[in-house]
């Protein structure tokens, strides 16, 4: 026996991450709840909080005042619902990137970085393009969700393409995988050149959004339309947990501790698909939120997918609400695409937590 | 019991392991050993039903192993493989604990954290349970795999499953003799304690110490099998590993030990 066998452990210091998965979830519950009250608070109209009671009261048709309506506009029907999606887009970015990379065993992947929101993004620009052309008897019947579904099968095809290309005897080989996540991302953007190319102004005002993102179209019916997504991710997501966290081992070491190995890849392809392409349906491409939201989660508790799931959600839904807040107050009453904010915030974090830390505590 | 029977699996055209009978049975310790390329490696991924067989079968207790699911195989069996690549931050505890997430396994979070630092302590590493796994040794990461798979079948005892099989693939790959002993002398124990146990071996001398029965594995076939001194023989050896091999035994116990040849010995 060993002198280190007979050594006792620290029993003072459980874990060797700062946060526990209860302190995490608890500490990122409060900034989320912060950050919401600051998004219906917050506007180039000035309009407050304080508001609120009136609002509602116009909107449930209680008084005919016009301030109170105007108040009603700005508050309930557009930061409210604008809220709402930013933290949806937030959330299931970066559960996306969280999955991926457990899938991938790989810290950097994303699924803007592999192409899946490219894919996402070409769906929705052509549906944009063709909705009222060829493509408009198959568009139409499907109302307010022909954009998000078309981004969900963006995002569902891409998945599976990447899949087919990078999977051998039952494998998938990540180098491959990037790799052609890459090219598979630089073809849907020609793809998507091309359209802009034919398109006219006001339709090359729609492809800027979709390029540089915005929660600018954020609308009721939207919410809506997202809600079924929001539901299947929530649902289906919790079933990933022991899977994922068997894959950070490997494929057959996941096998050898009893998971079911093609279910949860199959269950992991479906939810990036949803939560990427009704995210970029919403909002357009925004990246970082997939990449480093998962790490700060990982830095802080811990790689378990426990935390990492959760953890990434609520965080995720925080940062793009404070990305958002920025995007319309910096230069009020214009508006900056978000997705140049996200960069503006998330990369520098990003590079701090690099040099500090090591990728995820990698060396 | 885990029986396999004319076990044969052939990938684009070449034949990795041809016709095995092997039976692992519980109490004993069985190791595999055999020259690079041998199919060593191809018929343990057989046995833990991580690959299907081309033809031929294995059966646990008489049932066919592509009849079990991942989560009830996993809980008769924990297999450490060769190498495993880990690039998240978990503790070496949390990897440890990842061996109790089989689906079934219902044992109270506090008596698992106790089993989990008992298996560290078994592979000496209760003193870095803390320590991220990605900046452990090599040694040290493969002795969290084995504790891990320790935890494993520690947690399948407890929740009753019936008696579970033990499967390491060259557990001692980069240990130093102190804890190369350790981890087999655990292996043997766990075999005593009423476990088959199959090891993988490169290192012909711990198998002859440690290893109930051997299994000498040529080109995918088994070249011969049983008890030290009838596997670890001069004619034997030097035909299967293309080179000429010179054994010995031990003064005391006549243990067949084997030196690498050269024209000094």
């Amino acid at each position: 026996m060993t002198s280190e066998a007979l050594a006792l452990p620290d029993r003072k210091k459980p874990s060797a991450h700062p946060l526990s998965t209860a302190q995490l979830v608890v500490g990122a519950t409060l900034l989320l709840v912060i950050a919401a009250t600051a998004s219906l608070a917050l506007g180039p109209t000035g309009i407050s909080l304080g508001s609120l009671p009136r609002a509602i009261a116009s909107a449930l048709g209680m008084t005919a005042d016009a301030s109170a309506a105007r108040e009603q506009l700005v508050l309930i029907d557009i930061r409210m619902p604008r809220t709402l999606i930013g933290m949806f887009v937030g959330a299931s970015l970066a559960v996306a990137g969280a999955i991926m990379q457990g899938l991938f065993r790989n810290p950097l992947a994303d699924p803007g970085l592999i192409g899946v929101s490219s894919g996402a993004a070409l769906a929705a620009v052509a549906t944009i393009a063709l909705g009222n052309g060829i493509a408009a008897p198959l568009l139409q019947p499907l109302g307010v969700y022909a954009l998000p579904v078309a981004a969900f099968v963006g995002g569902v095809a891409t998945t599976g393409l990447l899949v087919l290309i990078a999977g051998r005897h039952g494998q998938l080989m990540v180098g491959t995988l990037l790799l052609a996540g890459i090219a598979l991302g630089a073809l849907s953007g020609a793809l998507t050149g091309l359209i802009a190319y034919a398109s006219d102004d006001r339709e090359l005002r729609d492809l800027t959004f979709w390029s540089m993102g915005s929660l600018g179209g954020s609308t009721w019916p939207k919410v809506l339309a997202v809600t079924p997504f929001a539901v299947l991710i929530a649902v289906m997501t919790p079933a990933l947990i022991r899977g994922l966290n068997g894959f950070l081992l490997g494929e057959s070491e996941a096998f050898h501790l009893g998971v079911n190995v093609e279910r949860t890849k199959t269950i992991a392809i479906i939810v990036t698909a949803a939560s990427v392409g009704a995210a970029v349906a919403m909002a357009g491409i925004i990246g970082f939120v997939g990449i480093v939201v998962p790490h700060v989660v990982r830095l802080l508790a811990g790689p378990d997918h426990r935390v990492v799931l959760p953890g990434s959600a609520l965080l995720g839904a925080t940062l793009m609400l404070v990305a958002d807040i920025a995007a319309r107050m910096l230069v009020k009453p214009a508006e900056l695409p978000i997705g140049i904010v996200m960069a503006g915030i998330g990369a520098p974090v990003f590079l701090h937590l690099v040099m500090k830390r090591g990728i995820g505590g990698m060396e | 019991m885990l029986q396999a029977s004319s076990l044969t699996y052939q990938v684009g055209g070449k034949t990795l392991v041809s016709k095995v009978d092997l039976t692992l049975v519980p109490g004993r310790l069985v190791a595999i050993i055999g020259p690079n390329g041998a199919g060593k490696s191809t018929l343990l991924r057989l046995l833990s039903g991580e690959l299907r067989p081309t033809s031929g079968a294995v059966e646990l207790d008489g049932r066919a192993l592509g009849r079990f699911d991942a989560a009830a195989l996993a809980r008769r069996r924990a297999v450490v493989p060769q190498a495993t690549a880990l690039s998240f931050p978990f503790t070496a505890r949390e990897v440890v604990l990842l061996g109790a997430t089989v689906p079934g396994f219902g044992v109270a979070s506090a008596e698992i954290e106790q089993m989990a630092m008992g298996c560290l302590r078994t592979v000496g590493l209760a003193a870095i349970a803390d320590r991220f796994y990605t900046h452990l040794s090599g040694g040290e990461k493969q002795r969290v795999h084995i504790a891990r798979a320790l935890l494993q079948l520690a947690v399948a005892d407890r929740e009753a499953c019936a008696s579970s099989i033990l499967m390491l693939d060259e557990p001692t790959a980069s240990l130093d003799l102190a804890h190369q002993g350790l981890v087999l002398e655990e292996a043997r124990r766990q075999a005593r304690g009423g476990r088959a146990v199959l090891a993988v071996l490169h290192d012909l001398n711990l198998a002859a110490v440690f290893a109930d029965e051997l299994v000498l594995m040529c080109r995918g076939e088994i070249a011969a099998r049983g008890s030290a001194p009838e596997v670890i023989n001069d004619a034997l050896l030097s035909r299967s590993y293309g080179c000429e091999v010179r054994t010995n035994t031990t003064p005391g116990a006549g243990i067949p030990f084997v030196l690498p040849y050269t024209r000094r010995n």
